[in-house]
Order: structure tokens, then C-alpha cells, then sequence
């Protein structure tokens, strides 16, 4: 047993995930039981636990996405953007505002859409891979570039549509949970089969290491930035999806606002060092999870909405205090020199 | 020489790093007003060391610097610069944002009588101040806008305004081309005339020669000599920096070499024809046999790693052709180079080597994963098995596979090196200084596994700063100068005199 339990806490995902549960307890305690409730209409499970998962499914796919970035030692803050363009993309095709011959067609615009974040991401990849612009700089490219094109798109209003269909990818339903639900599985399940299948993922983990000697050892790095990037991209187009379907239109000013801030804050809780090396997928899903549990606890505490931005920089504080060997080093002395003092050196 | 010529005098210099590093122990430099004094060693010979000590980077552990009699602690750079030593690094260490006046006077702006910055002045007098040094040049514009060759003149024409007495050049002709090194040359003669005494450092011998007056050589942390440049032939200088008595050189029997004659067989493998690449080696024609060990002989920055770089892929085939098996081949990355069954151990075991987060098993299996391609995924059960073989095969020290390969020694991680590329197989095998900094023990079973890889018929290419080392291991050799293949030494013509006379430029 305690052997199963120390192989367990050696994974990544374990503390995210345990911290994540702490945070969902707590709402228990708290709210008095009320916090768990579920309640089924229409044969649709409703409750706070599944609000989380349902909103904090745009989060989890950027960080799925974001965490090969960071792995790479790069970072990637155009994804925001890119959320608005490709929700503007869709929903203007929804709406007959452009390509209208298409007659609103719903698959023909989700596809659309991805595709152009696969474009922005291919563009950053090659702005960091190719041209060598450091990643924060390459993708602030698009980050200021990003709304103005989404607004080129909208033709700077914000567009309403009526497509159920549309709604679908934000409010649907199957097997009584959340459709979001389901994408965050698909795409980050193939995502994790295909880093633990192939080699990719120990090549990731090299190139983020070194990746001169990366190169030395015959990895494509310049491909691997490239191919990673474009994945980042093509996620943050589908987390766009999500969040236009869900307000029912496309707001190109705040769609998708601040949130390649959370995505990286979301990875750097599930441990992936942001300078590069070892990663982990599901860690990061499990911080996408806590930042949004975070915002909802607040929320349903009924705490002003300020608040939320004073506890994630608490948070980012005990993270950075949790990498830094600095401050460790320092807690350790401390400890010894009490230990010295006690035993009266 | 007459003591009340000299300038700067250090004496007993130890600084060490650590517990087990050692950069300087009890060496000693001395330069004169007016004076091109070269300070001349292989890596590691503690050059930097001393400039370092010397320009307040680093505190000395003990001994003395006496500046114009007096002694002096520098504390910082700023402190050094006070006391009148600049100092010119190999990478100019300017703001590439700031105007080039602006680099001039920083820290030292003239101010008008309102206290404000006087840029009329300024722009002036760096006007001034450069057209001493033949530059022309726009000194509003931002620095990054000249070639590094400005910048480092520019660098130069800071440090002599600072009234500096001593002025330190570390290096700064790497970058420069033939007519910018000449036009520093001048600049230099013409600052020795007026009195300034001037620390050259070089790997470059022709301008030892052409420059300086004396010449100190250090070696491995101590000192060797301080000699009159025009005294020294340059064979006992290139046996100076290399730590052999020239004298004792005529006796040295070469051990693996005698009787072996007809190893020199074998199929040709790789040959280069010709090969330049841009701004590194020029006409090179290279013929590696299978069997053999060939040998790349040469000072540092002589073209030795820039050949193998070529060879791998890293670096661009300028002109000529590369031939495998006869067959013309072009490799675009290290990959390609893998593919074809080369292998490259770096000389920059932890900058180009090691990936040092990563597990010795991980390390192992990397290249053989590159080379069957990302989809063909090595199981754990195979990486285990070769992790393991290899750590038994060549006796890496590590209680497991696991290991992250960082907290290896130096040694063992070079094994692990070898390991990862002896899992894909090769048939020509690159090893660039692959027993720097490995104690002796390890030492000789490297030099052992490399030459019974030969045996068993893979080409070998060993590049070494040890003659002793390269005369041990190499049955054929190339020997190279300034980017330049100068001669070619085969059995028993093979010797160390015969290596260093050729390296030195003299007859073959």
C-alpha cells in the first residue's frame, strides 16, 4: 500500500491533483454540502463541480498546448488572440457575414476556424524557428496583431448568432456531461498517447534541456518548434471555439483576454519548469483545473471578483518560491542552524 | 631590462575555484612601458584567469600586483579602470543600443555649467578621438549599426581614453579579418610608442610574431617562461604551450606506432575535396580509411573542430565536394550525417554533449532514436538492455541507468557520450578532445576502446591538444594551421617533433 502510494506521489500530475481536490473540499466545508450538489435536468448533470470542468475546458486545452511550448524553454502568449480570430472566423461564417455562399454551414466554419489557428501557429513557429526571434517577442507579434485581425474579420462589431448546432460545442451534452468536456479528452488524450507513444516526448524533454546537444544528437529541433507552436496555435482556435459558442457570438476585445496568462500559470503549477526539460501533460490539465476552481471558489463564496487576480498571484508566489533553489537553500540553513543551535554547537 | 621601465609586475598569483580547481598557481607577469607582451597557453592554461585577477573579475587568493610600484586589489572593473588597466574582451561588451559617442563617455559624460550633459561635447570629442584611430565614422548613430571589427576598435579607442596605462586585448582578433587586424596592428604600435604597455592574448601565432616583443606561456594553471619574442622559435614555443622539452623531443619513441605499418589500409570510408566552408577552413582534402585512426593535429582554432563539423553536417560544405563510399553526399543537419553512420562526440562535452536533466538510459538511447526516426519508438525494455550493455561494455561508474547524467563525473559522462553513439552503430566515428578533463585512469581506457573500435574496422577521426595522446592513438595524421591543412604525417615519420614543426609553421 505504502509502496503503491509513494510510486503514486512520484508522478507529477499527484500534487496538482490532490491540491485540486483540497481546493474542491474546502467548497464542501464550506458551502456546507451544497458545493457537491448535482442535480440532473433533462437527464443533464448540473452542479459547481461540473461548472469547473465545463469552464475550465478552454484553460485546459491551452495548457495542454501550452506545456510542449514551455518544455521547448519557449512561451507562447499570442494564444488569447488567436482564440478571438478563430471565433470570430466561425461565427462570422454562422452568420452569412462572410463567405456566405456557404450558407452558414457549421462543420465547414468550426474547420475554418481551426484552421487559421494552425496558421497563426505555424507563424509563430516559423518567426521562432526559422527567423530565431525569441518566442515572447515572435508571439507578442500576434498577441497585439491577433484582435485587430479578428476586428478585420467582424468588421469591428460584435457578432450575435442563432445556431444551435453552434451552441453545441459550449452547452451540449452527451452522456449527461458537459460537450467541452469531451474535446479536452479527445485532444488532450491524443495529445498524451502521442508524446508517450513516440519518441517526441523524450525529444521534447532533450531539446528543452539543450538544445544545442539536442541537435548534435541528430533532433530536428528548428521541426519539433515548429510542428509544437502550430499545435499551440491549432488548440487555442478550438478553446476559441468553446468561448464563442458560449457567450453566443464573437467578441474580438475580450475574447479570450489575459488567458495565455493563466494557461502558463495553469503549467507552471503542474511543475513543468518554464525554462525547459521534463513536462507533464496531465499535471498541467490538473493546474488548468485549480486556477479555475480557484476563480469559481471565489466566486462562490461571494468574494468580489477582485480578489481572484490577489489569490493567483498568491499562488504564482508560492510557486516561484517552490522552484527557487535560492529560498530552499535558505529554509534548509535555517532549519540546520536551529538544529545546530538545539543541540548546542 | 631596466626595472624602472615596468609598468606592471605580478608575482605568486593563486586563484582557484572551488576546492579541486586550480586556474593559477604561483604564476608571475610582468610588462614594461611600451611593450606588446603576449601571454600565450592552451586551454585551460589560466590566460583568462590572470586577465581576470588583473581586471578585478575575479579576487586573487594570493600574491601581489604592483601597478607603477604600487600595489593595487582591484575590486571591479571599474576599480581596474581607475587605476588605468582597460581592458578589450573577444566579444565587445558595449550597449549595441547606444550611440557610439554615447558608449564612449558612458559613466563620464561631460556635464556643462547647469550640471546637464554636454552632447555637443561629446559627439565632438569621440569625432575626435576615433579619427586618431583612422575611423571616419557617424559617432550619432547607434553602435550595432558598424561591424564587430569597429566595435572592437571602438572598444579599444574607449579604453586608451580612460587613460588607461595598461590596456588588455583578450582575444579580439578572432573576428576581425586579415586588413582589420592589420589596421589594429597599427593602432597598437602606435599606443606602444606612446608608452602604454599592452596585454595581447591570441591563439593566433603568425601575429605573436608579427606584434608583440616577449612572450609569456603558461600551462595547465603555472608558469613556463617569459621570453624575447624574436629569441623564441616558434617550435619551442608550440613545445612550450604543449608542456615538451624541446630537446628531449629527438628521443621520444612513438609506441603504437612501431611495426604496425600495414593498418594503414582498409577501404576509403569519407573524403573531402576540397572543402572550404564560409569563414572556417579552406581547401581541405581529407581521406578516412576504415580501420584507421586518423589524427587531426593543431593548435586551437587551427581548423581541427571546424573539420569535423563539416564532416557531420553542422556546418556548410562552401566549396568542394564530400564523398561517402565514393558516392558524392551532402548533409543538411547532424541527422543526415547519422543516417549515413557517422558519429560526433563534441568538444564541448557539456554545452554540445550531455543533455544533463535527462537520465544516463535517455542520454544512451538518443542518437539510435534520431536515427530510426521519431515514430519507431525504442521500447523501455530495449533502452534498458542497451543502457545497461553500455554501462557494463565500457564501465561507466553509476549505480543505475537512472541516473541523471549531470551528476556524473566528467569521465563518465564522455562514456555515456560514446555510448549514445556506439548504439547507432557507426561506421566513422569523430571524437573532438574527448579526454579533456578526465582523469588519467579513464583516460586510457578511452584511448584503449578507440583504438579496438579501429581494429574491429570503424574509421576513426581523433582530434587532441595531447601530442602524447594523438601519438598513441593515431596511425596517420593531418596537421593543421589557421584554418589550413599543412601537412600530413604517416608511421613512423610520426613524431612529436615532426608534429610541431609542421604546426609551427616550419618545413615539412
Amino acid at each position: 500500500m505504502k509502496e503503491k502510494f509513494n510510486k503514486l506521489s512520484q508522478k507529477k500530475a499527484f500534487w496538482p491533483v490532490v491540491i485540486f481536490l483540497v481546493i474542491l473540499l474546502f467548497n464542501g466545508v464550506v458551502s456546507g454540502g451544497d458545493f457537491f450538489k448535482l442535480s440532473i435536468v433533462d437527464g443533464h448533470l448540473y452542479g459547481r463541480v461540473i461548472d469547473i470542468f465545463r469552464n475550465g475546458s478552454k484553460l485546459m486545452i491551452l495548457a495542454a498546448g501550452m506545456t510542449m511550448v514551455l518544455a521547448t524553454g519557449g512561451t507562447d502568449i499570442s494564444v488569447g488572440s488567436v482564440m478571438a480570430i478563430s471565433g470570430a472566423i466561425a461565427c462570422s461564417i454562422v452568420n452569412g457575414n462572410i463567405l456566405p455562399g456557404l450558407n452558414g454551414n457549421v462543420v465547414v466554419a468550426i474547420i475554418l476556424a481551426i484552421l487559421a489557428g494552425i496558421t497563426c501557429g505555424f507563424w509563430n513557429g516559423i518567426l521562432v524557428a526559422k527567423i530565431k526571434i525569441q518566442p515572447i517577442v515572435a508571439t507578442m507579434i500576434l498577441l497585439v496583431a491577433g484582435r485587430g485581425i479578428a476586428q478585420l474579420v467582424t468588421q469591428g462589431k460584435i457578432i450575435t448568432i442563432t445556431s444551435d448546432a453552434y451552441y453545441f460545442i459550449n452547452g451540449g451534452y452527451i452522456l449527461g456531461l458537459p460537450f467541452p468536456l469531451f474535446i479536452v479528452i479527445f485532444l488532450a488524450g491524443v495529445l498524451i498517447l502521442f508524446v508517450g507513444r513516440t519518441s517526441f516526448g523524450l525529444f521534447l524533454e532533450s531539446v528543452g534541456c539543450n538544445p544545442k546537444a539536442s541537435k548534435f544528437a541528430g533532433i530536428q529541433v528548428d521541426k519539433m518548434l515548429l510542428v509544437i507552436y502550430t499545435i499551440s496555435g491549432g488548440f487555442a482556435a478550438v478553446a476559441g471555439l468553446i468561448e464563442s459558442a458560449g457567450i453566443k457570438g464573437a467578441d474580438c476585445n475580450n475574447a479570450g483576454l489575459n488567458i495565455e496568462l493563466d494557461a502558463i500559470l495553469a503549467v507552471a503549477i503542474g511543475g513543468t519548469n518554464l525554462m525547459g526539460g521534463r513536462f507533464s501533460i496531465p499535471a498541467s490539465l490538473a493546474g488548468a483545473l485549480i486556477v479555475q476552481s480557484i476563480t469559481t471558489t471565489v466566486l462562490a463564496q461571494g468574494v468580489p471578483a477582485a480578489y481572484i487576480r490577489v489569490l493567483k498571484a498568491v499562488l504564482i508566489i508560492v510557486i516561484c518560491l517552490s522552484q527557487s533553489k535560492e529560498f530552499k537553500e535558505m529554509l534548509t540553513s535555517h532549519k540546520a542552524a536551529k538544529k545546530r543551535k538545539a543541540v548546542g554547537e | 631590462m631596466a626595472n624602472d621601465n615596468q609598468l606592471l609586475k605580478a608575482r605568486n598569483i593563486s586563484k582557484s575555484f572551488g576546492k579541486a580547481v586550480i586556474a593559477l598557481d604561483n604564476v608571475q607577469f610582468d610588462l614594461n612601458r611600451g611593450e606588446i607582451h603576449a601571454l600565450l597557453g592552451e586551454n585551460g592554461a589560466g590566460k583568462s584567469t590572470l586577465i581576470k585577477v588583473l581586471t578585478g573579475v575575479e579576487e586573487r587568493d594570493s600574491g601581489t600586483v604592483f601597478l607603477n610600484g604600487k600595489e593595487i586589489r582591484p575590486k571591479s572593473t571599474q576599480d581596474a579602470q581607475n587605476e588605468g588597466i582597460a581592458t578589450v574582451y573577444q566579444e565587445v561588451n558595449l550597449c549595441p543600443n547606444l550611440s557610439v559617442a554615447e558608449n564612449i563617455y558612458i559613466g563620464r559624460e561631460p556635464r556643462n555649467k547647469f550640471g546637464k550633459i554636454d552632447w555637443k561635447k561629446i559627439n565632438a570629442d569621440a569625432e575626435e578621438l576615433l579619427k586618431r584611430f583612422d575611423l571616419h565614422i557617424n559617432v550619432t548613430k547607434n553602435l550595432d549599426n558598424y561591424s564587430v571589427a569597429v566595435q572592437q576598435m571602438i572598444a579599444i579607442a574607449r579604453a586608451c581614453d580612460i587613460d588607461a596605462k595598461v590596456l588588455i586585448l583578450d582575444e579580439p582578433t578572432s573576428s576581425l579579418s586579415t586588413v582589420e587586424v592589420e589596421k589594429l596592428f597599427g593602432i597598437m604600435r602606435r599606443l606602444r610608442k606612446e608608452g602604454m604597455g599592452i596585454l595581447f592574448v591570441t591563439h593566433f601565432l603568425d601575429q605573436v610574431y608579427e606584434v608583440t616583443d616577449r612572450i609569456t606561456v603558461y600551462r595547465n594553471g603555472g608558469y613556463v617562461g617569459t621570453y624575447q619574442t624574436a629569441e623564441l622559435p616558434r617550435v619551442e614555443l608550440v613545445a612550450k604551450m604543449i608542456g615538451k622539452d624541446y630537446a628531449s623531443l629527438n628521443e621520444s619513441v612513438v609506441a603504437g606506432q612501431l611495426g604496425e605499418e600495414k593498418a594503414a589500409g582498409g577501404e576509403e570510408l569519407i573524403e573531402l575535396c576540397g572543402v572550404s566552408s564560409p569563414g572556417t577552413i579552406q581547401d581541405f582534402n581529407v581521406k578516412v580509411r576504415k580501420g584507421e585512426v586518423l589524427g587531426l593535429s593543431g593548435l586551437l582554432g587551427s581548423g581541427r573542430s571546424e573539420t569535423a563539423r563539416v564532416l557531420f553536417g553542422v556546418d556548410s560544405v562552401g566549396k568542394g565536394e564530400m564523398k561517402l563510399k565514393k558516392e558524392k553526399v551532402h548533409f543538411k543537419s547532424p541527422l543526415d550525417a547519422i543516417r549515413s553512420g557517422i558519429a560526433f562526440c563534441p568538444e564541448n562535452r557539456k554545452t554540445e554533449g550531455i543533455i544533463g536533466d535527462l537520465t544516463i538510459r535517455e542520454n544512451i538511447v538518443l542518437a539510435l532514436q534520431s536515427k530510426r526516426g521519431m515514430f519507431q519508438k525504442i521500447s523501455k525494455k530495449e533502452a534498458e538492455r542497451l543502457a545497461d550493455e553500455y554501462i557494463e561494455k565500457l564501465e561507466i561508474k553509476t549505480p543505475d541507468a537512472g541516473q541523471l547524467i549531470k551528476n556524473l563525473s566528467g569521465g563518465n559522462q564522455q562514456k555515456v557520450i560514446l555510448a549514445r553513439w556506439l548504439a547507432t552503430d557507426p561506421e566513422f566515428l569523430m571524437l573532438d578532445e574527448p579526454t579533456r578533463g578526465i582523469d588519467i585512469g579513464t583516460k586510457a581506457e578511452l584511448q584503449k576502446i578507440v583504438i579496438d573500435l579501429a581494429k574491429q574496422g570503424m574509421a576513426v577521426l581523433f582530434i587532441s591538444s595531447e601530442i602524447d595522446e594523438m601519438l598513441r592513438c593515431c596511425k596517420r595524421m593531418i596537421v593543421l594551421r589557421d584554418m589550413r591543412q599543412v601537412g600530413e604525417l604517416k608511421g613512423k615519420e610520426i613524431s612529436e617533433e615532426a608534429i610541431m614543426n609542421i604546426m609551427a609553421g616550419g618545413e615539412k
